[in-house]
């Protein structure tokens, strides 16, 4: 039966299904609806589990930390500056690999401050060896939670699911949630080969000198790499429980004819179909929905991409004074193919700013008519707002 | 009486039935205070716990991938969250219905400054966790420099003395009484000079439910620079000088100190350290810095009411030593 739910209300409540015996957590917007639902949850003796309510992110992830090498399932929330504050634990607990599942309702970062959504925050932890899902809605951010812990459990890797603020945290959807009986059946009981136990005690995190230290890394590469199976398994299995699947590591939608595609993560992509469709004057595209950014499907990608000429990448984060971060990546894993399409890479809507329907044909434009093709570029800033000197 | 040579490992172990948390064979340095109060603690705390381990010398010595010198299931995963991994630990073995109690360890760095922030707040929640630190005065791991524990006027690599400087400029952290302002249910000083002493409170804490803190003076030969035999001698007389106070507390109320019986005059305890050498050169500067923590001492020895009225057996000269397989450990 659907639901309209929040955002937030549905990740809480789907979370509170994956029965998590220890969450830690501290406020911060637009995470804050996602940890008092699940607050409420545990208040309400809706949810047994221990819920911690720490004094800063760089807490949050530890007690999830310790909670998980303790043999529980743990769970946290975060979002922009704090998943920055959290930055060297999220490298500690991958490195240690330990499973644990976070939702990042994805915001721009400091300075200057800004509440609003863009994915520069995940994105700034693209290499802590965590898997990064991004969701394009808030039914795939419900179905990607229950799959996050599956994923995060069989691999031993956390697993950060990427949520955008506000676009789907704070918006009422009608969605569907799953049975306990569904999700109990998906998701064993959590266990732990590495934890902590007086019964068979271990030394975990110890000091890894330079003899040992490169195999640790190809362990949780390869490891990484694997688990691009476990996430295509898992949202194969989860579709055969609710009849829904999330698109596995990538998903080409849209018209599949297209000779140009357009690469996206997240709910940006919702914006993007519904321009195509309302519009028939506008070239077709295929849509390429990058849901797994780590570990980066690059095979998946070229099948993906298979007979494109032109791909435009459009991001919502950027390295500055580099450009964008996705692009270069995808531009690198189609250079393999034989016939690899051009690729424009552009970012837009940082910091929350509207992506409106003519964002499709401005990317467009941009692309093929534009004085300065492939060259990456803020498509949506205007730089007469700027002095002379900053343009 | 069994006529066995003593010096058969097994029969040391049998007349040793304390469980042994942490082995030897570790890398510490010869007369680590650290590494004393380490296997103090984990032979009080029994085998049915789990640790928490900041970064610092005590997690480097005893973990040179592939070998562990711990008998404990011990985890380190940073610096600065010891407190809060112990406490996510806590809450999931509660969450478990499990009796494990759960260690965190931290040396002044990891206590004092870095990691104090993620304490307060595993403090204030109230888990059930006995916070050690192990107070070595100073950053050693990264090579002697000052912390918020270095002591007034002592050298460390980062509080040189100088032209314009006489070593640290500022004074140790009463972190005690911050603790206290937590109004946790036990909080307690202890040196690695009085074994019997912190043991008891090891297990006194560990009988708490609810948050407790331990503070354990340990002596680093290497960082201090004293000499590696003397580390017991040192710590001794850190009590005794009343520079180091030995003191009990419950809910933030003072409940017990180990009374000094003759005080010492703390140029006893800072001429064997090389930290304060500077501080007996012929110099106006360095006799008024020597003056200025002889009054540390004595406002100490005041403030807690530390000078021992006669001989008691409980005072820092009847309280013991290391002191194997007798019956005077409490
Ligand atoms: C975030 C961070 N900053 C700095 C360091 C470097 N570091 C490692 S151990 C240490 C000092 C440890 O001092 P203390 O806690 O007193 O323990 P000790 O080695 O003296 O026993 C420092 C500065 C680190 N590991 N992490
Ligand atoms: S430097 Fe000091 S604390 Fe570190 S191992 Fe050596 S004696 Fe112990
Ligand atoms: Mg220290």
């Amino acid at each position: 039966m659907a639901l309209a739910l929040e955002g937030s209300q549905a990740l809480a409540r789907t979370v509170a299904l994956c029965r998590p015996q220890v969450v830690a957590a501290y406020p911060i917007t637009p995470q804050t609806h996602i940890v008092e639902g699940i607050a409420k949850l545990v208040a309400d003796g809706q949810l047994a589990c221990e819920m911690v309510s720490v004094e800063s992110e760089h807490s949050a992830a530890s007690v999830a930390l310790g909670a998980a090498a303790a043999g529980s399932r743990a769970y946290t929330a975060s979002a922009s500056q704090g998943i920055l504050l959290m930055a060297e634990v999220l490298y500690d607990i991958s490195g240690l690999r330990i499973p644990l599942v976070m939702t990042c309702a994805n915001r721009a970062l400091s300075g200057p401050l800004n509440i609003w959504n863009d994915q520069q925050d995940s994105m700034s932890m693209r290499d802590s060896g965590w898997i990064q899902l991004y969701c394009a809605t808030n039914q795939e951010a419900v179905d990607t939670t229950v799959q996050a812990f599956r994923i995060a459990e069989r691999c031993e890797i956390p697993v950060m699911v990427c949520v955008d603020g506000f676009t789907l945290t704070h918006t009422l959807e009608p969605l569907e949630l799953p049975t306990a009986e569904q999700v109990d059946g998906f998701l064993p009981a959590y266990a732990f080969r590495h934890g902590l136990d007086p019964a068979e005690p271990r030394s975990l995190g110890t000091l890894v000198g330079p003899e040992h230290f490169s195999e640790v890394r190809h362990a949780h590469h390869q490891a990484m790499m694997n688990a691009q199976a476990e996430i295509e398994q898992a949202d194969a299995d989860w579709a055969a429980v609710v009849g829904r699947h999330c698109g596995g590591l990538v998903e080409a939608r849209g018209d599949p004819e297209a000779r140009l595609g357009i690469l996206t993560l997240g709910s940006v992509l919702g914006t993007l179909e519904d321009a195509m469709d309302s519009d028939p004057e506008l070239p077709r595209a295929r849509f390429i929905k990058l849901r797994s950014f780590r570990p980066f499907p690059a095979e998946a990608l070229r099948q993906a991409c298979e007979g494109l000429d032109h791909l435009i990448v459009l991001e919502r984060a950027l390295s500055p004074g580099a450009g964008g971060i996705v692009g270069p990546e995808v531009q690198t894993a189609l250079i393999e193919m034989a016939e690899p399409p051009r690729v424009h890479n552009y970012a837009a809507g940082l910091g929350g700013r509207d992506l409106s329907l003519d964002l499709y044909s401005r990317i467009v434009q941009a692309a093929f008519g534009a004085e300065r093709p492939r060259e990456f570029a803020i498509i949506d800033a205007d730089p007469e707002l700027l002095p002379e000197s900053d343009r | 009486m069994n006529e066995q040579p003593l010096h058969h490992l097994d029969t040391l172990r049998a007349r040793q039935p304390r469980f042994r948390g942490l082995e030897s064979g570790h890398r510490a340095c010869q007369g680590c205070g650290e590494a004393l109060a380490a296997r103090l603690t984990t032979e009080a705390a029994g085998p049915d716990v789990v640790v928490a381990n900041a970064t610092g010398c005590l997690e480097v010595f005893t973990t040179p991938w592939p070998q562990s010198a711990w008998r404990l299931p011990w985890i380190h995963s940073v610096f600065g969250n010891t407190a809060a991994v112990a406490a996510g630990m806590e809450a999931a073995l509660k969450q478990q219905g499990r009796a494990t109690q759960v260690l965190a360890f931290a040396g002044d760095g990891g206590t004092f400054d870095i990691g104090f922030q993620a304490l307060s707040g595993m403090m204030e929640r109230g888990h059930d966790v006995l916070f050690v630190c192990f107070d070595n005065e100073a950053y050693m791991n990264t090579g002697v420099q000052r912390s918020g524990s270095t002591p007034h006027a002592a050298m460390t690599t980062t509080s040189p003395p100088g032209e314009l400087r006489m070593g640290k400029r500022h004074m140790k952290k009463d972190i005690l009484s911050i603790i206290a302002a937590h109004h946790i249910p036990y909080a307690a000083t202890a040196s690695v000079a009085y074994p019997s002493d912190l043991r008891k409170k090891v297990r006194r804490a560990m009988d708490t439910e609810g948050a407790s803190f331990l503070q354990i003076h340990s002596p680093c030969p290497l960082g201090w620079g004293h000499d590696g035999a003397k580390t017991i001698e040192v710590a001794r007389l850190a009590v005794q000088t009343g520079l180091f106070p030995v003191i009990e507390m419950e809910r933030g109320e003072l409940i017990g100190t180990l009374p000094i019986r003759d005080p010492r005059p703390v140029s006893d305890y800072l001429k064997l350290q090389n930290r304060f050498r500077h501080l007996f050169a012929s110099e106006y500067r360095a006799r008024k810095e020597l003056e200025h923590l002889q009054a540390i001492a004595n406002r100490n020895i005041e403030r807690f009411e530390l000078r021992g009225v006669g001989s008691e057996s409980y005072d820092t000269e009847g309280a013991d030593t290391v002191h194997r397989g007798g019956d005077r450990w409490a």
